[in-house]
């Protein structure tokens, strides 16, 4: 145990150096990939630091989960990155309060009225393909009578956000008859992952020729990597709508610091990082503003969208329709 | 009276770190929660391909690890080092490395498709059940190994000038040897297999093949129904002890007699049966360095795009490993027993996302969490490591204690001269073995950090799977590449300090 409470001592040392600075802390709660080198986290870090003078502290990991685990005494100011699928569970909990922002300046394609979570950038979940490798569907019911050798790997709605958006969008498009859909694309569907990323290294190395991704994935190979070969297949039926929100904290420390960042969401400093930093659409930005890159990408007409308590209501349904159907 | 304290305090703090986190979230939960539909499909497929895959590593072990004691050739002792690598890859990285071997666009179907054969498919159970051979073979092959390793060299200078037949060799030394490793190795395999959902899930071909854990993970994660976590977790602690009871009751423990550990070569690997063993170790060396293989050629292009971020979370990994290796041979040594070994296996087979959530909850109130990821992080892998470190351990320590009990007795040895003089030296190379397990293992883990996961204090698995989720596929690859040098460098540097002196 000698060594246990050393090594402990060790590091509580070493992590009690950098936040030695006697400025205002104000912490956030974020998913991994936001905070990562690549992602959006450092570059919002710097520009809310150089307007709060706090230090802004991002802490990366299961948000929900823990936030419901640490209750009231949670150590967060503010949660970003929060799905709608999960918003009903986050809301009952209490904990949030209203971020109390001006929503005119949003730019979605639906209107939006929550006045707890704020909406800081969308996408749309879609089949992602190689082009080089086949010619894509035209239609979510064209999906059903793909050709055998076309190899698709999706997301389990169990263990990931985008996985469950593919089950709610089966079931908003198909109603009861989701089941049947499942089964018909069954032969097609190589495996099933834990999580996006799994899925999309599949993808990438040429294991399947689709995969389920966003709208916004192939802009990521376009402007990283000048590669224009994955497309996202547009569907007549409409695309499920997916937006990260933030919000609030109730029992925050630093309500002033909180409000400051909440209201620094949807300034065009924020907004206008949002989409090569975080690969998807900014929340508040009109469409002649983007990137080059993200003004030319195929973008479906509809919009399919569940209520928090329309997609609470439905979600166990749709898992079960779906691993029913798959496990035969 | 210290002696006879030490295995009570160590057993006393292991009980309560795998069960006190479960009680935990039990209270915090108020209760047991109600199964889901699935939830028995998936305790029938978990039950199933943990069966296969132990049964089918420690059975292919066998012939591997003989054909390894009885050949010598060059390199045998880097290809020994070098096949404990699967291992000790994180789960992400050993899949992808699979697949690029068997999967569609992978060697294997290749030279299928060069040769106009049918192509094969690794998705499904086969998949799952190949992932975990792969990752468990080598485990097994080194348990045996050390069983044969201690077969005193009289033995075999008697059985060679006896001149018994490879049959007669089979069931004098081999056999035992097999009955008293194989199902120790079995359960430790069994029970690992258990726990595994990643692989399986993305291997298994889709939700047919639905583990335990994965009900864990979404209970916990997605429906925050601790209570189903709960009670599922103990369903996967129940399965897990009651594998344990059952090969510990099988596995005998008679040592083989003392001797003066000399090296001595066998005599009955000649002729046809040298044939048989080289195409064993072809075999396997291929099977599992291929894969290792492409994991090293996909990474070395993404080694230069690695940031600070990345090596500084590559030094919190080897700190981790550092201090839980400590800490899991510290209890190793005072828990060498049977009793020991079973209440170390409880420690794996609790779920490592219901152990983190207790720790969790447990250190709310006195701790901010997050500054605990690192330390936390270290003692989870020691509890995880410890079942291993015990399995390799304790055959040999009972061997000891049954050769020298005797000695020690008429000699009236104190506790701390038996275990300097007789106990440390004989089982060095056991302990060096079981040590650089354990901190390779601890170095590869993802489970418990990403619960308290904090920027300045990622671990390097950790990081792979934040470059894959920013679309830096190629970056991962190259840090994935560093983790498996660095969980290999641990590996062979505490092995080869346990066997210097064989040289």
């Amino acid at each position: 145990m000698k060594t246990f409470t050393f090594a402990a001592g060790l590091f509580l040392a070493t992590g009690a150096v950098t936040v030695a600075a006697a400025q205002e802390v104000l912490t956030v709660y974020a998913p991994d990939y936001f905070v990562s080198e690549w992602g959006p986290g450092p570059k919002i870090e710097e520009l809310f630091e150089a307007q709060c003078g706090c230090d802004l502290q991002f802490k990366p990991g299961e948000l929900l989960p823990r936030i419901m685990l640490e209750g009231e005494r949670t150590g967060a100011d503010v949660v970003i990155g929060l799905n709608t699928d999960v918003t009903k569970k986050a809301r009952e909990s209490g904990l949030f309060a209203p971020h109390g922002v001006d929503l005119s300046p949003l730019t979605l394609p639906l209107d939006w009225t929550d006045d707890v979570f704020l909406p800081f950038n969308y996408g749309h979940t879609a089949f992602v393909y190689d082009a080089t490798k086949m010619e894509p569907p035209a239609s979510l019911e064209a999906m059903e009578t793909l050709p055998e050798d076309v190899r698709i790997v999706i997301q389990d709605p169990r263990t990931s956000i985008s996985g469950l958006a593919l089950v709610l969008w089966i079931k908003s498009v198909y109603g009861d008859e989701a089941g049947a859909f499942w089964e018909a694309l069954a032969p097609n569907i190589v495996t099933v992952t834990k999580g996006w990323s799994e899925s999309y290294g599949l993808f990438t190395d040429g294991e399947a020729d689709m995969v389920l991704s966003y709208t916004t994935s192939p802009v990521y190979h376009i402007i990283a990597e000048g590669d224009e070969t994955k497309k996202a297949a547009i569907f007549p039926e409409g695309h499920y709508f997916m937006v990260e929100l933030a919000a609030k904290v109730a029992g925050s420390d630093q309500p002033e610091l909180a409000q400051q960042f909440m209201d620094f969401i949807l300034s065009r400093d924020f907004q206008s990082m949002i989409a090569t930093g975080n690969w998807s659409f900014p929340a508040a930005l009109p469409r002649d503003e983007w990137p080059e890159g993200f003004q030319k990408l195929d973008l479906p007409e509809e919009v399919i969208f569940y209520s928090e308590d329309e997609a609470a209501a439905l979600r166990d349904e749709a898992i079960e329709e779906w691993r029913r159907a798959l496990s035969r | 009276m210290a002696a006879r304290a030490l295995p009570l305090i160590a057993g006393a703090a292991l009980a309560s770190l795998t069960l006190g986190p479960v009680a935990v979230v039990l209270l915090r939960a108020g209760g047991l929660g109600a199964l889901a539909p699935g939830d028995l499909a998936a305790l029938r497929f978990t039950f199933v391909q943990a069966m296969i895959s132990a049964a089918v590593s420690v059975t292919l072990a066998v012939p591997v690890a003989r054909a390894l004691v009885r050949q010598r050739f060059p390199g045998r002792a880097a290809l020994v080092a070098l096949m404990g690598a699967p291992f000790i890859l994180p789960v992400i990285v050993a899949v992808m490395g699979l697949i690029a071997v068997f999967g569609r666009n992978g060697l294997v179907n290749g030279l299928l498709g060069a040769l106009n054969l049918p192509l094969v498919d690794v998705y499904g159970l086969h998949g799952v059940v190949l992932a975990h051979v792969f990752f468990n073979l080598p485990l097994a092959v080194r348990m045996l190994l050390n069983g044969w390793q201690a077969v005193p060299g009289e033995r075999l200078r008697l059985a060679a000038s006896l001149g018994l037949s490879r049959g007669a060799m089979w069931r004098v030394i081999d056999a035992p040897v097999v009955l008293r490793v194989a199902p120790g190795a079995f359960v430790v395999i069994f029970v690992i297999c258990l726990t595994s959902f990643a692989v399986a899930l993305t291997l298994g071909g889709g939700p047919r093949a639905t583990t335990v854990e994965l009900a864990i993970y979404q209970a916990m994660r997605f429906d925050f129904d601790l209570g189903r976590a709960a009670a599922l977790a103990l369903v996967q602690l129940a399965l897990g002890l009651a594998a344990g009871l059952v090969a510990l009751k099988v596995a005998r423990g008679e040592g083989f007699g003392a001797g003066r550990d000399r090296i001595v070569p066998r005599r009955d690997g000649r002729g046809w049966a040298r044939g048989a063993d080289f195409a064993w170790i072809v075999a396997a060396a291929l099977f599992l360095l291929v894969p290792l293989g492409t994991v090293m050629t996909r990474g070395t292009a993404g080694l230069l795009l690695l940031g600070p971020d990345t090596f500084r979370a590559a030094g919190h990994s080897v700190a981790v490993a550092l201090a839980s290796t400590l800490l899991c041979m510290g209890w190793a040594m005072a828990l060498a027993n049977r009793r020991g070994e079973l209440l170390a296996l409880s420690a794996i087979a609790v779920s490592p996302l219901v152990l983190g959530t207790g720790l969790f909850l447990m250190l709310r109130p006195f701790v901010n969490p997050f500054s605990m990821a690192l330390p936390v992080t270290a003692l989870v892998n020691a509890l995880m490591g410890l079942p291993f470190a015990l399995r390799i351990i304790v055959p040999q320590a009972e061997a000891v204690e049954a050769d020298f009990g005797r000695l020690r007795a008429s000699l009236g040895m104190t506790g701390f001269a038996w275990w300097r003089l007789v106990w440390l030296p004989r089982l060095r190379r056991p302990l060096g073995f079981a040590s650089g397990l354990v901190a390779a293992l601890a170095m590869g883990d993802l489970g418990v950090i990403a619960l308290f996961a904090d920027p300045d204090r990622a671990t390097l698995p950790l990081q792979v799977y934040r470059l894959m989720g920013s679309y830096q596929m190629e970056a991962a690859a190259g840090a994935a590449l560093l983790l498996l040098g660095l969980s290999l460098g641990a590996f062979v540097l505490l092995d080869r300090g346990g066997r210097l002196a064989d040289a």
